[in-house]
């Protein structure tokens, strides 16, 4: 197939922020998770555990706990003191309730999602009923000293039980009182230190379980006070803990980043009395354990670490297949690279600020595998901070490099790029068009000469580009049939024709873009009373050999007007009458609905297909002239994918294409990247998939029977970004998970043998 | 196994309450609600406690010169309290009164002995005379005259029960060192008497009693330190005069040596008593302990040393034990788990024994035992009728040894029975609901009917047999000629089915087992239903274990692992053709002799015997060892598939059994010879093999360390090819 000559980045000093709290929606398929930063994710069981959402962080947002309630109303506290409710449909926090009682360390929803108890830094917990359109205070419960770090309701909702320091309350929620106060050192002689109960869970049965900084996991009967039951973990402290919904099994989660489960389990074979034992130990992360949650089928935990380590139990897992493998994820499901392919820049993405990198280049050509002495090293040019608390959405790159662009929550900022020679100088374009913000994702047009904001409400919004530093808002798409959900993915084709768009309701939107390119009318004609159809360029163009600069129409049914373009600033203009005007639809089609959340897209340059990539891993090619599937992709859903590629675990999170060669399609996930040619057979379940390695071992002519569509390389993990450059020249993005560990603080030290 | 847990105190007593006989408290009763107590000092006192917060909740007295006489009991319906003082002024009070003075006040015609409160019945009311009154009659007319009942006689102990719907009082009483029971059903209205058995130079010291399917057992500790067992049965109607309760020893309260002087005891569940008293070891001082024994196995489970001393007084309320320990009442929690011999012994491993149902009784197992006992009940049960019947009406947990007597007393009766008859006997027998000592009637069910065979050599009951083993959990010492039998029937299926179940096959029978299998033609095993589950997997039909990934995808494949599974397979492949390739046995013969390589074995022991093992099946058996060896070989994962199939070490440890025991002759042997050059040739070939990718290791281990030291470079341009 050929070589290629590839850039291989570890420049971006990406380090994720560590995860906080995770939170699943009681009988939904779904997982919040807030981190360190204040982010807030949402991962879909359903959709191979895909991160479908994501609001990006606030400085002064910190989450320290996250709520389901009301169904799939999501709320999160920290220590600011505010009651936050996400709207996740916007992508953005909602509305604020002040708790009124200090920094909020703790949060829980009753069984039904109707009430939300809050702990607070000054001993209270504080009672808020759930209502439509936001929540109303209710009461307080019997306050006292120390800060309440966790608290848990019993799942009929008649008692709360909080954890302090040094002891842990129950509270009974119809009274307001204490009823029970249960010191936790109890039994720690001699030594004088606060044990910290740092989470707890109220059993059905009255069981209270705690884990706390003693490194202890303790039962409570908390009728009596009594302890039931008490397992040392850790020599460090256990910080979190989960109940599974039948609460036959406990996963706790400890500073060392062990995390450990127990279960419920007959003392003997057939025997009805039972014991908590600790079953499975896992040492999946090297820092603390933060949050654990228990889904019907996996044990999840999230560390400081910043993963998310998703471990199936397997006695729960019918089949082998996406469930039962472990998930380890680390990085986010979007892209956070952009690459301007023509000027060889890589523009990054961090929490608050952007990085603008030249890549090097090298005159020397070698063999596979070989490393190339460098002519020019990496450079890099600019680093863009973002002001303001807020932390950035997205952020793109225009394919020439003079343009950046990106978009924090309330604000949307466009930059001129100027390379002078060595220098470069950037400047901020000034009036930005008001938009519908925050934008989700932002595209350039291939040459460059619009901008594309993926916006709230299934809307893209297109910018025009103006020289030399300007631009103003052209039109707006919006699905026909309306949509609540933020559109988060866009993909433009080659020619400027064709736009997609897919939003939250996973439902892929082509719009025709030759048809709308009726700009708000010069001179006399009056651009108030644009329709919501215009005429396309290439349809004036045919009308005349003059470009057209703008057009309008003046009342429905006396035709368009429009200026032709003279040269030397002259205009002409003409009136076209309405039988000539073309039928002029924005939307053109809809991508039949699949039920799994889209992961990347691309419009091929060439035959302008649309190339799907789904979280289960399925491949869909979609002709958008044609709107329908092509052949080849009928091809790929009678045959099936191979086995491998079904069950790999990370999804597809970009896909180019290499103009030179039309039957190829590249594509990329963390630990691959492959080349997918179409004009060769699809392996069977009987081949290798990853026949790279065995290939190079085989003669040129026994190569030609062993060949398949699936060209896999893995040799650069993990992998952020992929792109080609050029006919042969790619770039590929990694972030070495060693290099994040060594931006972390150090771990808590553990004797090992031996040392 | 018994364990005692933290003690804690409740609370200090007063100068009364002391240490000593004499001293103490006048009682403890539970409280109004769980987790609570009542305590009645021997003062004017009473005070309710809750247990688990050490703390008390309220606190009543009688005035100054009065003194409360009997212990102060809740009514757990009214959630009163009802107290004596004076022996004959009786108080009742609510929780919400302060001043005993001024409450609920009735004075009776007669001294009060105890008031028994009772979960669902209410209050009933003891009388020193032995007149028994619930509350609620007393209370209609306290003046009402009460009879005396036991004349002259002292009542030392009483207890109530609730039996069904009416209260059930027992009492004993003692006159010039007689004992006697009385035990009164109230609503019936009907009073038995009873003479305990006399006992030279001993007496009852202490009583507890415990009702089960209206049978009373009373449980009396005796000065000589035993436990005795009485049971009086509540179903009898014949008004006799006096009858005399015969009692049995339970429980011998010594150790190695030591004797524990017992003051008071409780029951704690079927199993467990726990004592306190003093354990006075010879020419020792002795010491106060409290003690939890087994009396099941007759063992001491736990003791906790009391050195301040104790009141002599025990009370055990919801898994707790109370009792003054110097000048404090202490609490202790305790754990009873059911018992088995090997918890008894200390040895029980909960993983290990989850099939073994049921423990054995070994005093129940031997045969003469077993007629010894039979005949000396007989004779016990000709002197009184009575017994026998209240015997057999008696529940599960109290009738281990009549239960083995009546199959002993079947067995024998069957002795001469026809042989349908017999059997059918037998499998009604077996199809009882399990007993406690089932296990061991099961033994004796085999060891007749194996005795039947030796008798009758034409009697041979295959099926039955094969029943037996395959659905109860036998082992070999419980039937020791069983494998005897069928050695000599040839009852390979059977064998089979023993070497599998059996964990203590001595060598001996394995050996002949094995002699048997190898000698056993062919021809005659076809004809013959053998479990072949064993083989099934891997003779003659070709196992397509293409699909041996076991390990789990994870975050990307691991496509190295893939590759190398596939390079394997194809040396493999290269490696092994000529030999082994035929099983040299029958698929039947092989799933026998795979049974007798599962089997358990000392090398010590087997060697010997098979020594003796005819050349030419010496020969045969290693060929099919050797082919099984060939076989696991194949397989990357050195395993058969298949249930019960043998394990590589299995047969290489047979491998090399056989070829010690048997070097000379298979050097001698012109027939060995191929099949010992072949193996050797083999094993060498898979020495080299395994030496070749030792090799290996340190050059991939050095590889990998190359793959990490070129990574930390932040940029580079490479060149990647796809093909």
């Amino acid at each position: 197939m050929g070589e290629f000559e590839v850039h291989r980045v570890r420049f971006f000093g990406l380090v994720p922020a560590g995860v906080r709290c995770l939170a699943c929606q009681p009988r939904g398929g779904r997982l919040a998770l807030a981190r360190t930063d204040g982010a807030v994710e949402v991962y879909n069981f359903a959709a191979n555990y895909f991160q479908e959402k994501v609001i990006p962080g606030h400085e002064t947002r910190s989450v320290e706990a996250l709520c389901w309630a009301a169904g799939d109303r999501l709320f999160g506290a920290g220590l600011s003191g505010d009651i936050t409710e996400y709207d996740l449909a916007l992508l953005c926090a909602a509305r604020s309730v002040d708790g009124c009682g200090g920094p909020i360390w703790s949060m829980a929803a009753n069984s039904s999602g109707t009430l939300l108890a809050i702990g607070c830094e000054d001993g209270s917990v504080k009672l808020f009923q759930v209502v439509p359109g936001g929540i109303q205070f209710e009461r307080n419960l019997d306050r006292r000293k120390g800060r309440i770090l966790c608290l848990s309701w019993h799942p009929s909702d008649t008692h709360i039980a909080a954890g302090s320091i040094d002891f842990l309350r129950v509270f009974d929620v119809c009274s307001g009182q204490t009823v029970q106060r249960i010191m936790v050192n109890y039994h720690v002689l001699k030594v004088r230190r606060e044990c910290i109960v740092w989470s707890i869970a109220f059993l059905s049965n009255g069981t209270i379980v705690t884990s706390d900084s003693f490194g202890r996991v303790q039962f409570w009967d908390w009728q009596r006070g009594t302890l039931m039951e008490s397992h040392t973990v850790s020599t460090s402290a256990v910080l979190s803990l989960a109940v599974s919904e039948e609460e036959d099994s406990i996963v706790v989660g400890t500073s060392t980043g062990a995390t450990y489960q127990f279960q419920l389990l007959p003392v003997k074979m057939g025997s009805l009395e039972k014991r908590w034992v600790r079953t499975k130990p896992f040492q999946h992360h090297t820092h603390d354990v933060r949050a654990v949650a228990h889904s019907s089928t996996a044990l999840i935990s999230g560390g400081l670490d910043a993963q998310l380590v998703i471990r199936p139990l397997m006695e729960k897992v019918q089949k082998k297949g996406y469930d039962a493998a472990l998930r380890k994820f680390t990085f986010p499901h979007r892209r956070l690279v952009s690459c301007a392919r023509k000027a060889r820049l890589l523009l990054f993405q961090f929490s608050q600020h952007l990085e603008l990198w030249r890549l090097g280049s090298t005159d020397e050509t070698g063999k596979d595998g070989e490393v190339l002495p460098l002519c020019r090293m990496p450079e890099h040019l600019v680093q863009l901070k973002s002001k303001g608390p807020e932390h950035i959405y997205c952020s793109c790159v225009s394919p020439c490099g003079s343009w950046i662009a990106y978009s924090t929550a309330s604000r949307f900022h466009l930059y001129r790029v100027q390379y002078e020679g060595d220098g470069v100088s950037i400047k901020k374009v000034p009036k930005v068009p008001k938009l519908l913000l925050p934008a989700y994702q932002l595209q350039f047009s291939s040459d460059s000469g619009s901008l594309f904001v993926a916006s709230a409400r299934g809307s893209v919004h297109v910018l025009q580009l103006l020289e030399p530093g300007g631009c103003k808002h052209l039109h707006t798409f919006r699905p026909p049939s309306g949509s609540s959900e933020a559109v988060y993915l866009l993909a433009s084709s080659a020619d400027g024709h064709w736009l997609a768009a897919v939003g939250g309701d996973w439902a892929i939107h082509i719009y025709d873009m030759k048809c709308f390119k009726v700009g708000a009318g010069a001179g006399g004609m009056t651009p108030t009373s644009l329709p919501p159809w215009g005429a396309g360029c290439q349809w004036v163009q045919r009308i005349g050999p003059l470009p057209v600069s703008h057009c309008c129409i003046p009342r429905a049914g006396l035709g368009m007007g429009l200026w032709e373009e003279m040269g030397g600033g002259h205009r002409w203009p003409r009136l076209l009458p309405s039988a000539c005007c073309p039928p002029a639809l924005q939307h053109h089609s809809t991508v039949p609905m699949y039920n799994c959340a889209v992961t990347a897209l691309a419009i091929h340059p060439i035959t302008n297909n649309l190339v799907i990539a789904y979280s289960d891993q399925q491949l869909f090619e979609f002709s958008i002239p044609e709107k329908q599937y092509t052949a080849w992709s009928r091809m790929v859903q009678n045959c099936g994918l191979h086995r491998v590629w079904l069950e790999r675990d990370s999804p597809i999170t970009h896909i180019t294409f290499n103009p030179k060669n039309p039957s190829h399609i590249l594509l990329h996930d963390t630990y691959m990247f492959c080349v997918l040619d179409k004009s060769l057979p699809l392996p069977d379940n009987s081949a290798l998939l990853m026949n790279q390695s065995t290939l190079k071992q085989l003669p040129e002519t026994a190569r030609q029977r062993q060949l398949h569509a699936f060209k896999i390389c893995k040799k650069f993990q993990p992998l952020l970004y992929a792109d080609l450059l050029d006919e042969n020249c790619l770039v590929m993005v990694e972030r070495p998970i060693m290099d994040i560990k060594t931006q972390l603080p150090l771990p808590i030290q553990q004797k090992k043998f031996g040392t | 196994m018994a364990a005692l847990c933290e003690s804690f105190t409740l609370c200090g007593l007063g100068p009364s309450g002391g240490v000593g006989l004499g001293g103490g408290l006048l009682a403890l009763e539970p409280g109004p609600d769980p987790d609570h107590v009542l305590l009645t000092d021997r003062g004017r006192t009473a005070t309710l406690f809750k247990v688990s917060d050490q703390k008390p909740l309220g606190c009543w007295s009688v005035k100054h010169g009065q003194i409360i006489t009997c212990p102060v009991v809740c009514n757990f319906e009214t959630h009163e309290y009802i107290a004596v003082h004076d022996d004959k002024v009786l108080r009742i009070w609510k929780n919400k009164d302060i001043n005993l003075d001024k409450v609920f006040k009735a004075t009776l015609s007669a001294d009060v002995y105890r008031i028994h409160s009772l979960p669902n019945g209410g209050p009933v009311v003891l009388f020193k005379g032995g007149g028994v009154r619930t509350l609620d009659v007393l209370l209609e007319a306290p003046q009402q005259e009460i009879e005396n009942v036991i004349s002259d006689e002292v009542i030392k102990w009483s207890e109530a029960f609730m039996e069904g719907q009416q209260p059930v009082l027992i009492f004993t009483t003692e006159k010039d060192g007689d004992f006697f029971v009385y035990v009164q059903k109230l609503k019936m209205n009907s009073l038995h008497k009873y003479k305990l058995e006399q006992q030279e130079l001993s007496k009852p010291l202490s009583f507890t009693a415990y009702i089960k399917n209206q049978i009373i057992t009373l449980l009396c500790l005796y000065s000589n330190d035993s436990m005795y067992k009485v049971l009086i049965p509540l179903q009898q109607n014949t008004e006799e005069e006096e009858q005399i309760l015969s009692k049995s020893l339970l429980l011998n309260l010594s150790v190695s040596g030591s004797v524990l002087k017992g003051t008071s005891f409780v029951v704690l569940d079927k199993d467990h008593v726990a004592v306190l008293g003093s354990l006075a070891a010879s020419g020792e001082e002795s010491k106060e302990c409290l003690t939890i024994w087994n009396t099941k196995f007759q063992t001491l489970q736990t003791s906790k040393e009391l050195p301040l001393g104790t009141s002599g007084q025990l009370w055990c309320y919801e898994e707790k034990f109370f009792f003054t320990h110097g000048k404090v009442l202490t609490v202790i929690m305790y754990k009873c788990e059911t018992s088995s011999l090997a918890a008894a012994v200390g040895k029980l491993k909960d993983s290990q024994t989850p099939d073994v149902s049921s423990f054995v009784n070994w005093n129940t197992l031997g045969d003469e035992d077993l007629m010894v006992s039979f005949q000396s009940q007989q004779s016990v049960a000709l002197k009184s009728e009575s017994k026998m019947t209240l015997r057999s009406k008696r529940n599960t947990v109290a009738k281990v040894q009549p239960d083995t007597l009546s199959v002993g007393q079947l067995l024998l009766n069957l002795k001469d029975a026809s042989t349908t008859a017999f059997e059918d006997e037998l499998r009604q027998l077996m199809s009882k609901a399990q007993m406690p000592d089932f296990q061991a009637t099961i033994g004796c069910v085999i060891t007749a009917l194996i005795n039947r065979c030796k008798t009758n050599p034409k009697y041979y009951p295959r099926n039955f047999l094969l029943q037996i083993v395959q659905t109860r959990d036998l082992s070999y010492s419980l039937c020791p000629d069983l494998m005897a039998v069928a050695l000599e029937k040839k009852d390979v299926h059977l064998l089979q089915i023993c070497l599998q179940r059996f964990p203590d096959i001595p060598e001996e029978i394995t050996y002949a087992c094995l002699k048997v299998f190898l000698s056993i033609s062919e021809a005659y095993l076809q004809r013959i239903d053998i479990n072949l589950e064993s083989v099934i997997c891997y003779i003659d039909i070709e196992f397509n274990n293409k699909e041996v990934k076991t390990e789990i995808v994870e975050n990307g494949f691991n496509a190295e692992l893939e590759q190398d599974i596939w390079d394997t397979k194809i040396t493999k492949k290269t490696h092994l053709t000529s030999d082994g390739e035929f099983c040299p046995v029958g698929p039947q013969k092989a799933a026998l002799l795979n049974a007798v390589l599962h089997s358990a074995y000392s090398e010590t022991f087997l060697l010997p015997h098979l020594k003796n093992l005819p050349a030419q099946q010496a020969v045969l058996f290693l060929r099919y060892l050797y082919y099984l060896y060939v076989k696991c070989s194949e397989k990357i994962n050195t395993t058969l598939p298949g249930i019960r199939s043998p394990t590589i070490n299995q047969i290489m440890d047979w491998m090399c059994l056989l070829l010690d025991a048997q070097f000379t002759v298979m050097v001698m042997l012109p027939d060995a010879k191929e099949l010992l050059s072949n193996l050797h040739k083999f094993v060498r070939a898979q020495v080299r093999f395994y030496s070749e990718l030792n090799k290996i290791e340190g050059s991939l281990r050095e590889l990998q360390r190359l793959n990490h030291q070129k990574d930390p470079q932040t940029y580079s341009i490479e060149v990647l090819e796809l093909i």
